[in-house]
Protein backbone atom coordinates (compact mmCIF):
# COMPACT_ATOMS: atom_id res chain seq x y z
CA UNK A 1 0.00 0.00 0.00
CA UNK A 2 1.41 3.34 -1.02
CA UNK A 3 0.74 6.90 -0.06
CA UNK A 4 -1.93 9.01 -1.68
CA UNK A 5 -0.55 10.56 -4.86
CA UNK A 6 -2.42 13.80 -4.27
CA UNK A 7 -1.67 14.77 -0.67
CA UNK A 8 1.27 12.38 -0.22
CA UNK A 9 0.35 12.08 3.44
CA UNK A 10 -2.39 9.56 4.00
CA UNK A 11 -2.45 5.91 2.95
CA UNK A 12 -4.00 5.42 -0.50
CA UNK A 13 -7.12 3.33 -0.07
CA UNK A 14 -8.94 4.33 -3.21
CA UNK A 15 -7.59 2.85 -6.44
CA UNK A 16 -9.04 3.82 -9.77
CA UNK A 17 -8.18 2.45 -13.18
CA UNK A 18 -9.29 4.57 -16.13
CA UNK A 19 -9.59 2.89 -19.48
CA UNK A 20 -9.52 5.46 -22.24
CA UNK A 21 -11.33 4.96 -25.55
CA UNK A 22 -7.92 4.26 -27.12
CA UNK A 23 -7.53 1.29 -24.83
CA UNK A 24 -4.82 3.03 -22.86
CA UNK A 25 -5.02 2.61 -19.08
CA UNK A 26 -4.17 5.11 -16.39
CA UNK A 27 -4.27 4.62 -12.64
CA UNK A 28 -5.00 6.88 -9.69
CA UNK A 29 -4.20 6.08 -6.07
CA UNK A 30 -5.86 8.34 -3.53
CA UNK A 31 -6.68 8.47 0.17
CA UNK A 32 -10.33 8.65 1.12
CA UNK A 33 -10.21 12.37 1.78
CA UNK A 34 -8.68 13.25 -1.56
CA UNK A 35 -11.03 10.86 -3.33
CA UNK A 36 -13.90 12.84 -1.81
CA UNK A 37 -12.32 16.15 -2.76
CA UNK A 38 -11.79 14.98 -6.31
CA UNK A 39 -15.39 13.92 -6.48
CA UNK A 40 -14.84 10.16 -6.76
CA UNK A 41 -16.53 9.37 -3.47
CA UNK A 42 -19.56 10.96 -1.97
CA UNK A 43 -18.73 12.92 1.12
CA UNK A 44 -21.52 11.67 3.24
CA UNK A 45 -21.70 8.03 4.00
CA UNK A 46 -25.24 6.85 4.57
CA UNK A 47 -26.21 8.60 7.77
CA UNK A 48 -25.28 6.43 10.73
CA UNK A 49 -27.33 8.65 13.00
CA UNK A 50 -30.66 7.64 11.69
CA UNK A 51 -31.76 5.19 14.27
CA UNK A 52 -33.89 2.21 13.62
CA UNK A 53 -37.14 4.04 14.36
CA UNK A 54 -36.52 6.55 11.64
CA UNK A 55 -35.36 3.89 9.25
CA UNK A 56 -38.49 1.90 9.85
CA UNK A 57 -40.54 5.03 9.40
CA UNK A 58 -38.79 6.05 6.23
CA UNK A 59 -39.06 2.67 4.62
CA UNK A 60 -42.49 1.60 5.73
CA UNK A 61 -44.54 4.75 6.02
CA UNK A 62 -45.88 6.31 2.93
CA UNK A 63 -46.03 10.01 3.47
CA UNK A 64 -49.34 11.55 2.54
CA UNK A 65 -49.56 12.62 -1.09
CA UNK A 66 -49.40 16.29 -0.19
CA UNK A 67 -46.21 15.73 1.83
CA UNK A 68 -44.31 14.65 -1.26
CA UNK A 69 -44.57 18.22 -2.55
CA UNK A 70 -43.64 19.94 0.70
CA UNK A 71 -40.64 22.25 0.55
CA UNK A 72 -39.38 24.49 3.34
CA UNK A 73 -39.48 28.08 2.08
CA UNK A 74 -36.60 29.07 4.37
CA UNK A 75 -33.88 26.50 3.65
CA UNK A 76 -35.28 24.92 0.47
CA UNK A 77 -35.20 21.37 1.82
CA UNK A 78 -37.95 19.19 0.41
CA UNK A 79 -39.73 16.57 2.46
CA UNK A 80 -38.47 13.93 0.03
CA UNK A 81 -34.86 15.01 0.61
CA UNK A 82 -35.45 14.80 4.34
CA UNK A 83 -36.85 11.30 3.93
CA UNK A 84 -33.75 10.27 2.02
CA UNK A 85 -31.12 11.70 4.35
CA UNK A 86 -32.91 11.61 7.71
CA UNK A 87 -31.72 15.09 8.66
CA UNK A 88 -33.59 18.37 8.64
CA UNK A 89 -32.19 21.58 7.13
CA UNK A 90 -33.34 24.35 9.44
CA UNK A 91 -35.51 25.19 12.43
CA UNK A 92 -38.43 26.17 10.18
CA UNK A 93 -38.64 22.61 8.79
CA UNK A 94 -40.33 21.61 12.02
CA UNK A 95 -43.25 23.85 11.05
CA UNK A 96 -43.06 23.27 7.31
CA UNK A 97 -43.27 19.47 7.76
CA UNK A 98 -45.13 19.57 11.05
CA UNK A 99 -47.92 17.17 10.28
CA UNK A 100 -45.64 14.46 8.88
CA UNK A 101 -43.04 15.01 11.57
CA UNK A 102 -45.52 14.53 14.37
CA UNK A 103 -46.24 11.02 13.06
CA UNK A 104 -42.54 10.28 12.95
CA UNK A 105 -41.89 11.75 16.39
CA UNK A 106 -44.64 9.64 17.90
CA UNK A 107 -42.95 6.52 16.58
CA UNK A 108 -39.47 7.55 17.65
CA UNK A 109 -40.41 8.93 21.05
CA UNK A 110 -42.93 6.47 22.43
CA UNK A 111 -45.99 8.45 21.42
CA UNK A 112 -44.82 11.85 22.64
CA UNK A 113 -45.71 14.97 20.68
CA UNK A 114 -44.76 17.77 23.10
CA UNK A 115 -41.52 18.69 24.80
CA UNK A 116 -41.33 18.37 28.56
CA UNK A 117 -38.28 19.73 30.35
CA UNK A 118 -35.77 22.54 30.18
CA UNK A 119 -36.36 25.71 28.14
CA UNK A 120 -33.90 28.49 27.25
CA UNK A 121 -33.52 31.29 29.77
CA UNK A 122 -33.39 33.79 26.96
CA UNK A 123 -37.09 33.25 26.32
CA UNK A 124 -37.78 34.41 29.83
CA UNK A 125 -39.52 31.13 30.44
CA UNK A 126 -38.77 29.38 33.66
CA UNK A 127 -40.13 25.91 33.66
CA UNK A 128 -42.44 24.92 36.41
CA UNK A 129 -43.92 21.61 37.32
CA UNK A 130 -47.24 23.16 36.40
CA UNK A 131 -46.12 23.65 32.80
CA UNK A 132 -44.90 20.07 32.62
CA UNK A 133 -48.26 18.88 33.91
CA UNK A 134 -50.07 20.92 31.25
CA UNK A 135 -47.93 19.37 28.52
CA UNK A 136 -48.45 15.88 29.85
CA UNK A 137 -52.19 16.50 29.93
CA UNK A 138 -52.09 17.46 26.25
CA UNK A 139 -50.26 14.22 25.54
CA UNK A 140 -52.82 12.33 27.59
CA UNK A 141 -55.60 13.82 25.45
CA UNK A 142 -53.69 12.79 22.30
CA UNK A 143 -53.20 9.26 23.62
CA UNK A 144 -56.88 8.88 24.47
CA UNK A 145 -57.89 10.29 21.09
CA UNK A 146 -55.55 7.75 19.46
CA UNK A 147 -56.99 4.98 21.65
CA UNK A 148 -53.52 4.22 23.01
CA UNK A 149 -54.74 3.33 26.47
CA UNK A 150 -51.50 1.79 27.66
CA UNK A 151 -49.70 5.07 27.07
CA UNK A 152 -52.62 7.02 28.51
CA UNK A 153 -52.32 5.04 31.73
CA UNK A 154 -48.58 5.78 31.93
CA UNK A 155 -49.21 9.47 31.37
CA UNK A 156 -51.96 9.52 33.98
CA UNK A 157 -49.56 7.99 36.52
CA UNK A 158 -46.88 10.55 35.75
CA UNK A 159 -49.33 13.42 36.08
CA UNK A 160 -50.40 12.06 39.46
CA UNK A 161 -46.80 11.89 40.63
CA UNK A 162 -46.11 15.46 39.50
CA UNK A 163 -49.33 16.75 41.03
CA UNK A 164 -48.33 15.18 44.30
CA UNK A 165 -45.06 17.13 44.35
CA UNK B 1 -1.86 23.40 19.66
CA UNK B 2 0.45 20.40 19.30
CA UNK B 3 1.62 20.98 22.86
CA UNK B 4 -1.95 20.83 24.10
CA UNK B 5 -2.52 17.48 22.41
CA UNK B 6 0.82 16.02 23.43
CA UNK B 7 -0.05 16.86 26.99
CA UNK B 8 -3.51 15.32 26.53
CA UNK B 9 -2.06 12.05 25.17
CA UNK B 10 0.25 11.53 28.13
CA UNK B 11 -2.44 11.67 30.81
CA UNK B 12 -5.75 10.00 31.52
CA UNK B 13 -8.82 12.20 31.73
CA UNK B 14 -10.54 12.42 35.11
CA UNK B 15 -13.38 10.24 33.89
CA UNK B 16 -10.93 7.39 33.22
CA UNK B 17 -9.58 7.22 36.76
CA UNK B 18 -11.75 4.36 37.94
CA UNK B 19 -13.35 6.32 40.78
CA UNK B 20 -16.87 7.14 41.85
CA UNK B 21 -19.90 5.04 42.78
CA UNK B 22 -19.99 1.51 41.33
CA UNK B 23 -16.67 2.18 39.54
CA UNK B 24 -15.80 -1.54 39.50
CA UNK B 25 -18.47 -2.00 36.86
CA UNK B 26 -19.52 1.49 35.75
CA UNK B 27 -16.62 2.96 33.80
CA UNK B 28 -18.15 6.33 33.02
CA UNK B 29 -21.30 8.45 32.98
CA UNK B 30 -21.79 10.86 30.10
CA UNK B 31 -24.49 13.33 29.19
CA UNK B 32 -24.66 15.32 25.99
CA UNK B 33 -26.99 18.07 24.83
CA UNK B 34 -27.61 18.90 21.17
CA UNK B 35 -28.21 22.60 20.44
CA UNK B 36 -28.58 24.78 17.36
CA UNK B 37 -28.52 28.55 17.20
CA UNK B 38 -31.05 30.85 15.60
CA UNK B 39 -30.31 32.76 12.45
CA UNK B 40 -28.47 29.95 10.64
CA UNK B 41 -29.59 26.85 8.79
CA UNK B 42 -28.61 23.51 10.28
CA UNK B 43 -25.27 22.20 9.04
CA UNK B 44 -26.95 19.85 6.57
CA UNK B 45 -27.93 22.96 4.56
CA UNK B 46 -24.80 25.01 5.28
CA UNK B 47 -23.21 24.05 1.96
CA UNK B 48 -21.12 27.19 1.69
CA UNK B 49 -17.76 26.83 3.47
CA UNK B 50 -17.90 30.47 4.53
CA UNK B 51 -21.24 29.91 6.29
CA UNK B 52 -19.84 26.97 8.23
CA UNK B 53 -16.87 29.13 9.15
CA UNK B 54 -19.15 31.94 10.30
CA UNK B 55 -21.19 29.60 12.50
CA UNK B 56 -17.99 28.17 13.96
CA UNK B 57 -16.53 31.63 14.65
CA UNK B 58 -19.76 32.93 16.18
CA UNK B 59 -20.02 29.98 18.52
CA UNK B 60 -16.36 29.99 19.52
CA UNK B 61 -16.61 33.69 20.31
CA UNK B 62 -19.68 33.04 22.49
CA UNK B 63 -17.96 30.13 24.22
CA UNK B 64 -14.85 32.23 24.90
CA UNK B 65 -16.93 34.87 26.63
CA UNK B 66 -18.94 32.46 28.75
CA UNK B 67 -17.70 32.70 32.33
CA UNK B 68 -18.30 28.99 33.04
CA UNK B 69 -15.99 28.01 30.13
CA UNK B 70 -13.10 30.37 30.68
CA UNK B 71 -10.57 27.66 31.57
CA UNK B 72 -11.38 25.62 28.46
CA UNK B 73 -8.94 25.05 25.56
CA UNK B 74 -9.98 25.33 21.91
CA UNK B 75 -8.82 22.93 19.23
CA UNK B 76 -9.38 23.51 15.51
CA UNK B 77 -10.35 19.98 14.44
CA UNK B 78 -10.04 20.83 10.76
CA UNK B 79 -6.35 21.62 11.20
CA UNK B 80 -5.49 18.35 12.93
CA UNK B 81 -3.86 15.36 11.28
CA UNK B 82 -5.45 11.92 11.31
CA UNK B 83 -3.60 10.71 14.42
CA UNK B 84 -4.59 13.69 16.53
CA UNK B 85 -8.20 13.41 15.42
CA UNK B 86 -8.14 9.69 16.16
CA UNK B 87 -6.76 10.37 19.60
CA UNK B 88 -9.60 12.76 20.42
CA UNK B 89 -12.09 10.08 19.29
CA UNK B 90 -10.44 7.46 21.48
CA UNK B 91 -10.77 9.81 24.45
CA UNK B 92 -14.44 10.48 23.62
CA UNK B 93 -13.69 14.20 23.27
CA UNK B 94 -15.07 14.17 19.72
CA UNK B 95 -17.21 11.70 17.77
CA UNK B 96 -16.01 9.64 14.83
CA UNK B 97 -18.34 11.66 12.65
CA UNK B 98 -16.75 14.92 13.82
CA UNK B 99 -13.27 13.52 13.15
CA UNK B 100 -14.13 12.40 9.64
CA UNK B 101 -16.14 15.45 8.54
CA UNK B 102 -14.65 18.33 6.58
CA UNK B 103 -14.85 22.09 6.85
CA UNK B 104 -14.75 24.47 9.81
CA UNK B 105 -15.27 22.63 13.08
CA UNK B 106 -13.81 22.69 16.55
CA UNK B 107 -13.80 21.14 19.99
CA UNK B 108 -13.47 22.98 23.27
CA UNK B 109 -12.62 21.10 26.48
CA UNK B 110 -11.25 21.55 29.97
CA UNK B 111 -7.90 20.26 31.22
CA UNK B 112 -9.36 17.39 33.21
CA UNK B 113 -11.63 16.45 30.29
CA UNK B 114 -14.78 16.62 32.38
CA UNK B 115 -16.53 18.50 29.58
CA UNK B 116 -16.16 18.89 25.81
CA UNK B 117 -18.13 20.98 23.34
CA UNK B 118 -18.11 20.03 19.68
CA UNK B 119 -18.83 22.93 17.34
CA UNK B 120 -20.33 22.09 13.92
CA UNK B 121 -20.96 18.41 14.37
CA UNK B 122 -24.41 17.20 13.24
CA UNK B 123 -25.82 20.11 15.24
CA UNK B 124 -24.18 23.49 15.78
CA UNK B 125 -23.31 22.49 19.32
CA UNK B 126 -22.90 19.17 21.03
CA UNK B 127 -22.12 19.75 24.70
CA UNK B 128 -20.85 16.76 26.62
CA UNK B 129 -19.94 16.12 30.25
CA UNK B 130 -18.12 13.01 31.48
CA UNK B 131 -17.60 11.48 34.92
CA UNK B 132 -15.95 8.37 36.31
CA UNK B 133 -18.34 5.79 37.82
CA UNK B 134 -22.06 6.39 38.17
CA UNK B 135 -22.27 10.16 38.70
CA UNK B 136 -25.13 11.30 36.54
CA UNK B 137 -26.42 13.92 38.98
CA UNK B 138 -23.03 15.62 39.07
CA UNK B 139 -22.79 15.40 35.29
CA UNK B 140 -26.26 16.89 34.85
CA UNK B 141 -25.51 19.69 37.28
CA UNK B 142 -22.37 20.65 35.32
CA UNK B 143 -23.84 20.36 31.84
CA UNK B 144 -26.89 22.36 32.88
CA UNK B 145 -24.59 25.13 34.08
CA UNK B 146 -22.55 25.07 30.84
CA UNK B 147 -25.74 25.10 28.76
CA UNK B 148 -27.06 28.10 30.73
CA UNK B 149 -23.69 29.83 30.33
CA UNK B 150 -23.81 29.51 26.54
CA UNK B 151 -27.53 30.32 26.53
CA UNK B 152 -26.78 33.81 27.87
CA UNK B 153 -24.50 34.45 24.86
CA UNK B 154 -26.49 32.98 21.95
CA UNK B 155 -30.13 32.30 21.02
CA UNK B 156 -30.92 28.63 20.82
CA UNK B 157 -33.45 27.21 18.33
CA UNK B 158 -36.37 26.39 20.57
CA UNK B 159 -39.93 25.52 19.61
CA UNK B 160 -42.97 25.91 21.82
CA UNK B 161 -44.18 22.39 21.04
CA UNK B 162 -41.03 20.48 20.09
CA UNK B 163 -38.47 21.97 22.50
CA UNK B 164 -34.83 22.27 21.43
CA UNK B 165 -34.67 21.72 17.68
CA UNK B 166 -32.08 19.35 16.26
CA UNK B 167 -31.04 18.30 12.76
CA UNK B 168 -32.18 14.75 13.43
CA UNK B 169 -35.73 14.47 14.79
CA UNK B 170 -34.64 11.58 17.01
CA UNK B 171 -32.83 14.11 19.23
CA UNK B 172 -35.50 16.80 19.39
CA UNK B 173 -37.05 17.97 22.66
CA UNK B 174 -34.46 17.84 25.40
CA UNK B 175 -31.64 17.08 22.94
CA UNK B 176 -30.24 14.89 25.70
CA UNK B 177 -28.31 11.68 25.39
CA UNK B 178 -27.33 9.92 28.57
CA UNK B 179 -24.70 7.20 28.08
CA UNK B 180 -23.31 4.94 30.75
CA UNK B 181 -20.32 2.74 29.93
CA UNK B 182 -20.25 -0.62 31.67
CA UNK B 183 -17.60 -3.30 32.08
CA UNK B 184 -19.41 -6.65 32.01
CA UNK B 185 -16.83 -9.43 31.63
CA UNK B 186 -18.59 -11.92 33.92
CA UNK B 187 -21.96 -11.60 32.18
CA UNK B 188 -20.17 -12.19 28.93
CA UNK B 189 -18.23 -15.21 30.21
CA UNK B 190 -21.43 -16.73 31.60
CA UNK B 191 -23.35 -15.94 28.38
CA UNK B 192 -25.92 -13.88 30.26
CA UNK B 193 -25.65 -10.68 28.29
CA UNK B 194 -29.19 -11.03 27.03
CA UNK B 195 -30.27 -9.99 30.54
CA UNK B 196 -28.75 -6.60 29.80
CA UNK B 197 -30.45 -6.40 26.44
CA UNK B 198 -33.81 -7.26 27.94
CA UNK B 199 -33.49 -4.77 30.81
CA UNK B 200 -32.53 -2.05 28.34
CA UNK B 201 -35.31 -2.88 25.92
CA UNK B 202 -37.95 -2.59 28.62
CA UNK B 203 -36.93 1.01 29.18
CA UNK B 204 -36.44 1.68 25.45
CA UNK B 205 -32.71 2.19 25.87
CA UNK B 206 -30.03 1.25 23.35
CA UNK B 207 -27.00 -0.96 24.02
CA UNK B 208 -23.94 -0.18 21.97
CA UNK B 209 -20.18 -0.69 21.79
CA UNK B 210 -17.31 1.39 23.11
CA UNK B 211 -17.50 4.28 20.69
CA UNK B 212 -21.24 4.69 20.42
CA UNK B 213 -23.40 4.37 17.37
CA UNK B 214 -22.39 1.81 14.79
CA UNK B 215 -19.59 0.26 16.84
CA UNK B 216 -19.29 -3.21 18.26
CA UNK B 217 -18.72 -4.03 21.86
CA UNK B 218 -15.00 -4.47 22.47
CA UNK B 219 -13.39 -6.27 25.35
CA UNK B 220 -16.57 -6.60 27.38
CA UNK B 221 -17.45 -2.89 27.36
CA UNK B 222 -21.01 -1.81 26.69
CA UNK B 223 -22.68 1.53 26.48
CA UNK B 224 -26.30 2.03 27.47
CA UNK B 225 -28.05 5.16 26.23
CA UNK B 226 -31.52 6.65 25.93
CA UNK B 227 -33.31 6.93 22.60
CA UNK B 228 -36.32 8.94 23.67
CA UNK B 229 -35.69 12.67 23.94
CA UNK B 230 -39.20 14.10 23.53
CA UNK B 231 -42.00 14.11 26.09
CA UNK B 232 -39.87 13.26 29.09
CA UNK B 233 -37.86 15.73 31.13
CA UNK B 234 -34.09 15.54 31.55
CA UNK B 235 -34.52 14.49 35.17
CA UNK B 236 -36.93 11.68 34.28
CA UNK B 237 -34.59 10.35 31.60
CA UNK B 238 -31.60 10.45 33.96
CA UNK B 239 -33.62 8.78 36.68
CA UNK B 240 -34.22 5.69 34.52
CA UNK B 241 -30.46 5.16 34.56
CA UNK B 242 -29.70 6.21 38.10
CA UNK B 243 -32.40 4.36 39.95
CA UNK B 244 -33.45 1.64 37.55
CA UNK B 245 -31.33 0.12 34.85
CA UNK B 246 -27.76 0.71 35.99
CA UNK B 247 -28.14 -0.62 39.56
CA UNK B 248 -29.95 -3.62 38.09
CA UNK B 249 -27.21 -4.47 35.58
CA UNK B 250 -24.51 -3.86 38.20
CA UNK B 251 -26.30 -6.36 40.41
CA UNK B 252 -26.40 -8.96 37.60
CA UNK B 253 -22.69 -8.50 36.87
CA UNK B 254 -21.80 -8.80 40.56
CA UNK B 255 -23.85 -11.98 40.86
CA UNK B 256 -22.16 -13.41 37.78
CA UNK B 257 -18.73 -12.53 39.23
CA UNK B 258 -19.61 -14.18 42.55
CA UNK B 259 -20.91 -17.26 40.78
CA UNK B 260 -17.68 -17.55 38.79
CA UNK B 261 -15.53 -17.23 41.92
CA UNK B 262 -17.65 -19.77 43.75
CA UNK B 263 -18.22 -22.48 41.21
CA UNK B 264 -15.74 -21.98 38.37
CA UNK B 265 -12.72 -20.53 40.11
CA UNK B 266 -10.21 -22.56 38.08
CA UNK B 267 -11.66 -21.42 34.80
CA UNK B 268 -11.82 -17.84 36.08
CA UNK B 269 -8.25 -17.86 37.40
CA UNK B 270 -7.04 -19.38 34.17
CA UNK B 271 -8.58 -16.54 32.16
CA UNK B 272 -7.12 -13.89 34.45
CA UNK B 273 -3.62 -15.35 34.74
CA UNK B 274 -3.36 -16.23 31.08
CA UNK B 275 -4.33 -12.67 30.29
CA UNK B 276 -1.60 -11.15 32.45
CA UNK B 277 0.89 -13.68 31.09
CA UNK B 278 0.12 -12.66 27.54
CA UNK B 279 0.22 -8.95 28.37
CA UNK B 280 3.61 -9.33 30.07
CA UNK B 281 5.21 -11.51 27.42
CA UNK B 282 3.74 -10.99 23.95
CA UNK B 283 5.79 -9.54 21.13
CA UNK B 284 2.87 -8.70 18.85
CA UNK B 285 -0.53 -7.59 20.09
CA UNK B 286 -3.56 -6.19 18.27
CA UNK B 287 -5.73 -3.61 20.00
CA UNK B 288 -8.71 -5.99 20.24
CA UNK B 289 -6.53 -8.59 21.89
CA UNK B 290 -5.14 -6.03 24.31
CA UNK B 291 -8.66 -4.89 25.22
CA UNK B 292 -9.73 -8.46 25.93
CA UNK B 293 -6.77 -9.31 28.16
CA UNK B 294 -6.85 -5.98 29.98
CA UNK B 295 -10.55 -6.57 30.57
CA UNK B 296 -9.87 -9.94 32.23
CA UNK B 297 -7.08 -8.50 34.37
CA UNK B 298 -9.31 -5.62 35.43
CA UNK B 299 -11.96 -8.07 36.56
CA UNK B 300 -9.30 -10.21 38.29
CA UNK B 301 -8.17 -7.22 40.34
CA UNK B 302 -11.72 -6.26 41.26
CA UNK B 303 -12.71 -9.75 42.41
CA UNK B 304 -9.48 -10.08 44.38
CA UNK B 305 -8.04 -13.03 42.43
CA UNK B 306 -4.96 -11.01 41.52
CA UNK B 307 -3.18 -8.38 43.62
CA UNK B 308 0.26 -7.27 42.49
CA UNK B 309 -0.83 -5.32 39.45
CA UNK B 310 -1.65 -1.62 39.65
CA UNK B 311 -5.28 -1.03 38.73
CA UNK B 312 -4.61 2.53 37.60
CA UNK B 313 -2.00 1.26 35.11
CA UNK B 314 -4.56 -1.17 33.69
CA UNK B 315 -7.15 1.60 33.35
CA UNK B 316 -4.65 3.81 31.52
CA UNK B 317 -3.57 1.01 29.19
CA UNK B 318 -7.11 0.64 27.85
CA UNK B 319 -6.67 4.07 26.36
CA UNK B 320 -2.99 4.24 25.59
CA UNK B 321 -2.91 1.01 23.60
CA UNK B 322 -5.51 2.22 21.12
CA UNK B 323 -4.09 2.95 17.65
CA UNK B 324 -4.00 6.75 17.65
CA UNK B 325 -2.71 7.04 21.22
CA UNK B 326 -0.01 4.51 20.53
CA UNK B 327 1.19 6.45 17.49
CA UNK B 328 1.02 9.74 19.35
CA UNK B 329 3.09 8.35 22.23
CA UNK B 330 5.62 6.86 19.78
CA UNK B 331 5.71 10.14 17.91
CA UNK B 332 5.37 8.53 14.49
CA UNK B 333 2.91 7.02 12.05
CA UNK B 334 2.92 3.22 12.24
CA UNK B 335 1.37 0.53 10.07
CA UNK B 336 -0.65 -2.34 11.52
CA UNK B 337 2.27 -4.64 12.24
CA UNK B 338 4.44 -1.85 13.62
CA UNK B 339 1.58 -0.91 15.92
CA UNK B 340 1.26 -4.49 17.17
CA UNK B 341 4.99 -4.54 17.95
CA UNK B 342 4.92 -1.12 19.63
CA UNK B 343 1.77 -2.01 21.59
CA UNK B 344 3.24 -5.28 22.91
CA UNK B 345 6.45 -3.47 23.85
CA UNK B 346 4.63 -0.63 25.57
CA UNK B 347 2.39 -2.96 27.58
CA UNK B 348 5.43 -5.03 28.65
CA UNK B 349 7.22 -1.89 29.80
CA UNK B 350 4.21 -0.75 31.85
CA UNK B 351 3.57 -4.17 33.41
CA UNK B 352 7.13 -5.37 33.91
CA UNK B 353 7.80 -7.29 37.10
CA UNK B 354 10.75 -5.40 38.52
Amino acid sequence: MGLCERCEKAQATFHLTNIHPSGEKSERHLCERCAVEEGFLSQHKPSINVNEYIETFLTTTKASKAAVHLVCDECGLSFVEFRNQGLLGCAHDYDAFREELVKLLQRAHDGATHHVGKAPRSLGVTRTTQQDIQKLKKQLDDAIAGEDYERAAQLRDRIRVLEGE
Amino acid sequence: MNDVLREVAARAGAWMRGEGPMHEIVISSRIRLARNIRGYTFLTRAHDASVRQEICDTLLAAIKRAEVLKEFVHVDVNALDEIDRGMLVERHLISKQHAEASGARAVVFDRVESAAIMVNEEDHLRIQVMRSGLQLDEAWEQINRIDDGIDTRVDYCYHEQFGYLTACPTNVGTGIRVSVMLHLPALRLTSELEKVGQAAKDLKLAVRGLHGEGTEALGDFFQISNQITLGRSEEEIIDDFRSQIIPQIVKYEKMAREALVKSRSYALDDKIWRAIGLLQNSRLMSSNEAMQYLSHVRMGLHVGRMKDIDLQTINELFLQTQPAHLQKLQGSRLNGEQRSIARAEYIRSRLSRN
